[in-house]
This record gives C-alpha cells, structure tokens and sequence, in this order.
C-alpha cells in the first residue's frame, strides 16, 4: 500500500509546531500502525532528518504508553484498539492519513507525538490505593469477594492510563480515568475504609492538575481502549456526593 | 576452549544457610542485622524499575522508613514491562486440595529448572509465594473469583495441580498496578523520590562499594550523578538481545551490564527460554512477537499435518490426517509440558517440513474441542481477551479458524550473579527480579517469574538489604569525587562518540541483524560450529556499529535514536558472552538445548557430572577475554534425575 502521512511535528515545548506531509509506499497490512512509523522513521535518518518522536513500549495495547491521534481519533478509527494493535489493513491504498499529539492543557508536549502524562500519577498519589503495608496481610481466603463485584472491579482495573479519554474530551475531562480506579477500588472490600478520602482527595487532584470539568458528553468512553464504561463516571458522581454529605 | 575465556576461582559462599530447609529462611531472617527506625530514615536506597520487582522494593523499602530513589525509563511507573505477563502467578495455596504443598512447588521448580538452580533460593520462593497472594489481595488486586467469593485458580505448563492465580488474562497488569499505587502512595507521601523518563547509564562505586548511578534525563538529556547507602537493580532481562522477543520495545541489559563491566559477576547468560505459544511472525517489518497465554493450553489442542506440505486448510483436514504430536509424545503432560519440551516440539515438527502458515513456520492450537465441550460461551468467558488480540494482529478468527503459533524469545534466567542475601559480587550492589539469574535455573515454570519479582520485592530484599545498611550510612559523596567524575565522564564520552560516527546505517538495521544472529545460532538449538561461527560475526557486526551507525540529533533534549544505540551497543557485549556461555557447556538443559547432547529420541540430555554448577562470568576487560567463575550447586532435597513428561 500507498499512504500519505500528515504528521505533526515540534522540536520542544516552546515550538509552535506545524503538520508535514510524508510519503510512504511499501506498507504491509499487516503492520501495526507504530511499526508503520518505524519504517518512516528509517527512511528519515538516512535522509538526514531527524525521525518522529513517539512513545510506546509493550506494543500489545497492555502497558497505555502508546498515543496518537489519527484522522482526529485517538488511538485511531478502530474500536477497543489502541494505537499499538491498529493493524494498516483498516486502512486503504493511497489513504491520506492525520497524526496529532494528545491535546490536552494537562498533557503538555514535550517533542513531536510526545506529551507529559504525569498528572494521572499525582492523581492515584491523592489516593489511588489500598493502604496495606507489607507483610501483615490477613490470608486472602479471609475476605470473600462475590464474584460479580470482583469481575466488575477487574473490568474498571483494565484502565491502562493511556489519556485517550483526555484527548477525546472537548473539555480535556480526566474524570473517566480517575472514575475507573474509584470503581475498582470501591467495589472491593478491602477499599472501603479510605472510600470517602479516596474520591474527595483524587477528584481534588484531578482538578488542579488543570483538567476540565466532565459534562457528560461520552467522548471518552467511545475512544477508551478498553472499554471503560461512563457508568464508572456516575459511581464517582455517587461516591463524591455521599462523601462531601458524610463530611458535613 | 579458553580460546575464549579463562578459568577463575571457584565461588566460595553463596551466604546460603545451611541445617534443615524448612527454616533456612527464618534463620537467616533472624541473623540479619535489624537497622533501627531513627537510622533508617537516614539512609538512602536508589532503586533502578519500577517492574514487579522494582516497584514493589520501593514500595516496602519507604513504608520501612527508608528514603528510596526510584528510576525508570517510561514516562510512568505504571509501564514497565511486568505490566504485559498474561497468565499468571503461582502461589502453594492448595486451595484446591488437589495436593499442591510448598515442598511440591519447590520440587516442581528444581525440576522444571533442569537441576541448575538453588534449592535454597527455591525452598524460600515456595514459601513466600503464600504471602504474595494474601498481601496483593489486601492491595486491591482484583484476582479471579469462584461464585463463593473465593479465589480462583487454574493449572499452567509443566505443571500438574492448579496453583495459578489470575486475573483473566493481564495478571501482570493487575499485580503491577498492586504494587505501583503502593509506589505512589509512598511518592506522595515523600519517601519515594520517583525520576520518570530517567536512564541509568553507568554505576558509581567508591571504596568498593556500590555508592549511586550516572543517570541521563531522557528529556532534557541532563546527565546527573545519584547517590544512595546501597543500590538495588530490577531492571528486568534482556531478551531483547534476539531484537524479535516478547519483551516490549524498551527492555534492555544496559543497568546490569555497566555493573558487569564495573565488576559484577554476569551468570548463566545462555539461559534463554523460548515461548511456546506466540504468534508467528509475519513480516520484515515486524517490530516485536506477541505471546498467546500458556493458559490457552489448558482447551487447545496443538497439531500439524501428519503429512509434509499439507497444504489444505485445516478444516478440510481429517482427524486421522493429524498429528497431535504432544499427546501423542507426552501422554502424562499432553499440551501441558513445560516450555522448554513444547518449543522444541514445535520446531521439530517444523524442521519434518510439517508446519502450517507462512515458511511453515507454524503450528495449529485448536480450540473446535473446547467450543463443542464447554460452548462458545464459555471459551469467551475464559479466553475472550486473547482471542480478540490474535484476531487483531493477523487478521484471523481463531473461533473459525485454529491459531498459528510458533515459539519466540520470551524471557531470560541469566542474569547478574546474586548470593542468598540478592546481593551481587559489589557489596552494596543488590539485584532482584529479572535481572538476577538465581531461582529458575536452566528454564523458568510458566507463572513463577511474577511470583519471584514480587517475593524478591516485597518479602526478601527488604529484609536482607538492612543487614548491609546496618554499617551505614556510608560517608557523604560530591559530584567532583574522582570516581563519581570518572563514572559520569565514561558516560559522556560514550554518548559523544555514538554521535559523531554520523555513518550511513540506523541503530534498528544493526539491532535487527544481531537479532538474526542470535536466533540462528543461539537460540532454540545450539552446536559447536554455530556458536563459534556466531562469535565472530558479532565481533565483525560490532566493529562495522562502531564505525557506520547513525545517530541522527545530539544529547540534550528527547532523542529516542540515541536511546537505542546506548542500548544496542550493550547488547552487542553481551551477546558475545551469550554465545561463549553455550559454547563452554557442552550439555543440553533446559532453554540450552545442544545439538551434540542429545538421547536416541532427540531429548535433551544433561551432563550433571561436569556441569552442575552456576557459571558466573567476570567482565575480562575491553579487549581481554571473559573469566569464568563456578558456583557448584548441591541437590539435597530433590536428587537430579532425567526430567521426563512422558
Ligand atoms: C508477554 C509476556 C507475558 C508474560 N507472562 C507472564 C506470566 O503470565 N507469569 C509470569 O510469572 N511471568 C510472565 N512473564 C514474565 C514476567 O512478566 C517478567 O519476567 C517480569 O515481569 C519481570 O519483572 P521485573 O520487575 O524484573 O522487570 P520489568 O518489569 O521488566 O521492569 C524493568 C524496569 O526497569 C526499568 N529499567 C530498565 N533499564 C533501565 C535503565 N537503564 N535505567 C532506568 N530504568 C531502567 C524499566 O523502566 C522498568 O521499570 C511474561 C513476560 C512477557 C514478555
Ligand atoms: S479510561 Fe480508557 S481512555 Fe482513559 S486512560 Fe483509562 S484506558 Fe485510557
Ligand atoms: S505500546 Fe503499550 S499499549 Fe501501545
């Protein structure tokens, strides 16, 4: 296949950045869409040029490194999928294709495709966690967990913190992200004693990372890799009220 | 063949406690020195991944009191590569009562391990696998259930009784996630200074001991100097060496091999296990291989064509036309033989000219059993995840359709040299997790890595680390101490020169063909003549690196080409030592399989009387030739004999 790349491009934070056009003729489809980059990547540096910065690591849409947003889709036109495992045989010969950054005023880029994901980090810091020292747990069998709440935790626990939420929102809303860890957590009952502080100190931090408010508009959830339900936003809309109630 | 190295002393302590191994741990646990809490809050530990092993060290190590540096080269904690492991973790629950006891995983991973792993190590690993579960619970870790509430496990290669403990199919990601928010509470409470995007390039030791790192930030490209009491690696492993691998795009040896290089003994760095159950690859584009959970053996069936060059599809072909080849060879373990004994299955099939897919490099694992006997339904409910994934990559339905599968490099048992306490030949230089080579001898049971990452972390480490520190803290160091400049200006001229070769090839072309290198003659099957013939053309490939590569942009600021070529350059030392390890051992075990040590039937054949032993390496020096230190190892409790599935 023949595809046509639009690809944006910034030496650093203070560049304003701006698209470039690249040709790239000998695609398989049955290459990934980074490994689509990594071929162009090549043909740049012995061009002279220096290659497209991206992030990624595991390549198996497990570890939320990988970003990208292709034709104005995060992770791109295919469902469920991140970036890593978009396959170029959803695409067409002779595509002419889009790849932006996250936006997000608290992802701020640091080079071409590249940007500073750290705020989801100082949200789980609020109280993202159980807090169980080493050591001196109770023996696992001790605390059943019925099985429909244990795999309801488990599906929100499936949030790779990838920040594609962000990036789709119109109001670069993190909410979907730190409402996925308030419904892992407290679906268990081992995260019930720190449930109240736990959704007042991470929706606090969330908000002064300088991430938009949520207005419902389920942006998020369509692009969510891993299908990270809204649901999970109304139990952190529930868990917040019943703790400022049990606060005042 | 000290054509290629030169013998050494044999090790003389492992600091293993000796007396009954039901309580060598407790013991040794009681001798450590204890560090009291006032003094604990002086003492600075640097801790290089955020990996099970990693994250979880740091987590215990600051809720201890301790100040903990934390470093990885992701952009969070949350990413490191312990977050892909699949299937899942072995614990001696005998939650099930189908027999399962400490002593039985013990037994089941020196046996697994071909006899070339501790018993102590082991024994302590077994034990500590009962706490792993019940601390990760507490944690949060959303394992899978029975209807009752309680825990839920299933059976894995290699071994007999189910004893794995999952969380559908990203176990890894739900441990690490366990371990990275006790990480961040820890961060957010002060007592973990954590450095994202942050790469250690070299070890500073002052006096002997392991003092601090030389550490470039990946953003900004800063070189700084860190110092800390003790340093702890968890690095992980580097299969990456074989450039196609599991192992996601970053892993890399470079943290041990600085150590190795400053005189960390490197051991058993042969020990490659290749994977039975990955997708096979496709391309020359491809960039990384991508693992099918082991637990997919529990319901598929592996088969191939009986005849060669069966072309037809494979539903049109017959059940007689079949060759269940596992069940047929392995009638106890069936589909369920440990990795080692289905990769090399696998490619023997292969190698008749019986494989399936592109270049016969494939063989089927059905699920069309499974689908009649338990419904689609229930396949979906247990397999759901991965069968959407193989899906994704090749296009296919493997509920229509059997899979394509192939063996990959997957993981590595080599790893820095470590005595019983984790520390390495560096006092003060402690090793845990992937990086280390100590508990799975010559091949690694499915689910036991993540188990030994998080007891190396949360239970082992912490414990033995403070009978080190006990003599600290250690006196303050300065960034003009002539060893802590000389470490820093090593790295600086390092980076100066991949920069300035300004050649004509990418950092990528010379990875892919060491890669190539590696498979051919190091990887699933190894011979005298192959390996030599390897040695040289790394040799050859390396210098040709040195002089042709291209390293586009310069070292301050995000230059991910640079990353690379640190990396690759190291992985281009330790191949050659890959290589000169399989050579000198002269017997088939475990992910060694030599072609010249094999029985009648084409199994592998050990050779306990020459090689029972631990070989550790010492860096020889740039243009010298590696020493070779033994560490022999003793079978107490579970006597070697031929490891048989059969
Ligand atoms: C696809 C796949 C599936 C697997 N499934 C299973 C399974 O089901 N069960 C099982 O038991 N095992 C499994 N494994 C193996 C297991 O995941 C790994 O062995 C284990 O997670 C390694 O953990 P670790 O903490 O030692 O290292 P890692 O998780 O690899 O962490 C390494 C850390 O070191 C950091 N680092 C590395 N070099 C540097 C440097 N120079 N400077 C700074 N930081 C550095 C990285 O940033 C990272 O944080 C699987 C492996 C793969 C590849
Ligand atoms: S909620 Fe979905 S989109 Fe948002 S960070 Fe988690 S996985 Fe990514
Ligand atoms: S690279 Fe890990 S999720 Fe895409």
């Amino acid at each position: 296949m023949r595809l046509k790349l639009r690809v944006w491009r910034q030496t650093g934070p203070d560049d304003a950045g701006r698209m470039v056009t690249y040709e790239v003729d000998d695609v398989s489809p049955d290459m990934s869409f980074l490994e689509l980059l990594d071929v162009l990547n090549e043909k740049l540096i012995l061009g002279g040029e220096e290659p497209i910065a991206f992030d990624h690591d595991c390549r198996e849409g497990i570890c939320g490194a990988c970003s990208l947003v292709i034709n104005g889709t995060p992770h791109g036109p295919q469902k469920a999928t991140t970036t890593c495992q978009l396959h170029m045989r959803t695409f067409s010969d002779g595509d002419s294709i889009d790849v932006e950054p996250w936006r997000a005023r608290a992802f701020p880029v640091i080079k071409d495709l590249v940007v500073d994901r750290t705020a989801f980090d100082r949200i789980i810091q609020a109280g993202g966690y159980i807090t169980a020292p080493t050591g001196s747990a109770p023996e696992a069998h001790s605390v059943p967990v019925p099985k429909p709440d244990a795999d309801a935790a488990f599906e929100a626990a499936t949030c790779i913190g990838c920040g594609a939420c962000v990036a789709a929102c119109p109001n670069g809303s993190g909410m979907l992200f730190t409402a996925a860890k308030i419904t892992h957590l407290g679906l268990m009952p081992q995260g019930q004693p720190e449930r109240d502080s736990r959704v007042l100190n991470m929706v606090h931090a969330h908000d002064e990372e300088g991430f938009g408010g949520c207005t419902n508009s389920g942006e998020c959830t369509a692009v969510c890799p891993k299908g990270i339900p809204l649901a999970a936003i109304s139990q952190l809309n529930k868990d917040f009220l019943h703790a400022v109630r049990a606060k005042s | 063949m000290t054509e290629f190295y030169e013998d050494g002393d044999n090790i003389a302590d492992t600091k293993a406690p000796d007396g009954p191994i039901e309580t060598r741990w407790e013991r040794r646990r009681f001798g450590a020195k204890l560090v009291n809490p006032a003094n604990k809050r002086k003492l600075t530990v640097i801790v290089v991944g955020t990996g099970l092993a990693g994250g979880s060290a740091a987590a215990t190590l600051a809720e201890l009191g301790y100040h903990v540096k934390s470093y990885c080269y992701q952009d969070s904690p949350r990413r490191a590569h312990s977050i892909a492991a699949q299937g899942g973790i072995n614990a001696a629950k005998n939650y099930r009562g189908d027999g399962d006891s400490i002593h039985r995983l013990f037994y089941d991973t020196v046996k697994g391990g071909d006899f070339r792993s501790r018993e102590s190590n082991v024994r302590r690993l077994a034990e500590i696998s009962v706490e792993i579960i019940d601390q990760c619970v507490a944690q949060g870790v959303p394992f899978a259930r029975e209807y009752g509430g309680l825990l839920d496990t299933r059976s894995f290669g290699g071994a007999q009784v189910s004893r794995t403990f999952y969380a559908r199919g990203q176990t890894g990601q739900q441990l690490l996630l366990g371990a990275y928010q006790a990480l961040e509470r820890q961060i957010g409470a002060g007592n973990v200074e954590m450095n994202a995007r942050h790469e250690m390039l070299e070890l500073i030791i002052v006096d002997g001991r392991a003092r601090g790192i030389v550490v470039r930030d990946l953003v900004s490209g800063e070189i700084t100097t860190e110092f800390a009491d003790a340093v702890v690696l968890a690095s992980g492993g580097y299969g990456n060496v074989f450039y196609l691998s599991t192992n996601a795009k970053g892993c890399n040896v470079t943290a041990s091999w600085r150590a190795h290089r400053k005189g960390a003994l490197f051991a058993n760095p042969c020990y490659t296990q290749i994977h039975p159950t990955c997708i096979p690859v496709s391309g020359d584009h491809q960039s990384k291989l991508t693992l099918m959970s082991e637990s997919l053996r529990n319901d598929g069936r592996v088969w191939v064509p009986k005849a060669k060059g069966d072309q037809r599809a494979p539903g049109a072909i017959p059940e007689d036309e079949r060759d269940y080849y596992l069940e047929r060879i392995y009638p106890a373990f069936g589909n369920l033989v440990p990795r080692d004994i289905a990769s090399r299955a696998a490619k023997n099939v292969c190698d008749e000219g019986r494989g399936v897919g592109p270049g016969g490099l494939g063989v089927y694992l059905d699920f069309a059993d499974a689908i009649q006997r338990l419904g689609r339904a229930a396949v979906e409910a247990k397999y759901g995840n991965l069968f959407e994934m193989y899906q994704r990559i090749t296009g296919e339905d493997p509920y229509e359709v059997p899979m394509r599968i192939y063996p990959a490099v997957h993981y590595t048992m080599g790893g820095l040299w470590v005595d019983y306490d984790l520390q390495s030949t560096i006092p003060g230089l402690f090793v845990i997790g992937e990086a280390n080579f100590s508990d799975h001898g010559a091949n690694r049971l499915g689910a036991s890595a993540l188990m030994q990452g998080l007891a190396d972390g949360y239970f082992v480490l912490p414990n033995t680390i403070g009978d080190y520190l006990a003599a600290g803290p250690f006196d303050k160091l300065t960034a003009d101490h002539d060893q802590v400049a000389a470490a820093r200006q090593q790295v600086e001229d390092r980076i100066t020169r991949l920069l300035a070769i300004n050649g004509d090839r990418t950092v990528d072309s010379f990875h892919r063909e060491l890669g190539r290198i590696m498979w051919e003659y190091c990887g699933m099957e190894r011979t005298d003549e192959g390996l030599r013939k390897a040695i040289s053309l790394i040799r050859d490939l390396k210098a040709e690196f040195w002089q042709r590569v291209r390293v586009p942009g310069d070292g301050e600021g995000l230059n991910q080409s640079l990353e690379k070529a640190g990396r690759v350059a190291d992985f281009f030392e330790l191949a050659e030592l890959m290589c000169i390890d399989a050579l000198h051992r002269t017997e088939s075990c475990g992910g060694h399989f030599r072609a010249e040590s094999q029985d009648a039937d084409g199994e592998a054949k050990r050779d306990d009387e020459h090689f029972s032993y631990v070989a550790a390496w010492e860096w020889g020096g740039e243009d010298a030739q590696p020493v070779l230190h033994k560490e022999d190892l003793d079978f107490e409790y579970v006597h070697p004999s031929t490891r048989s599935y059969k």
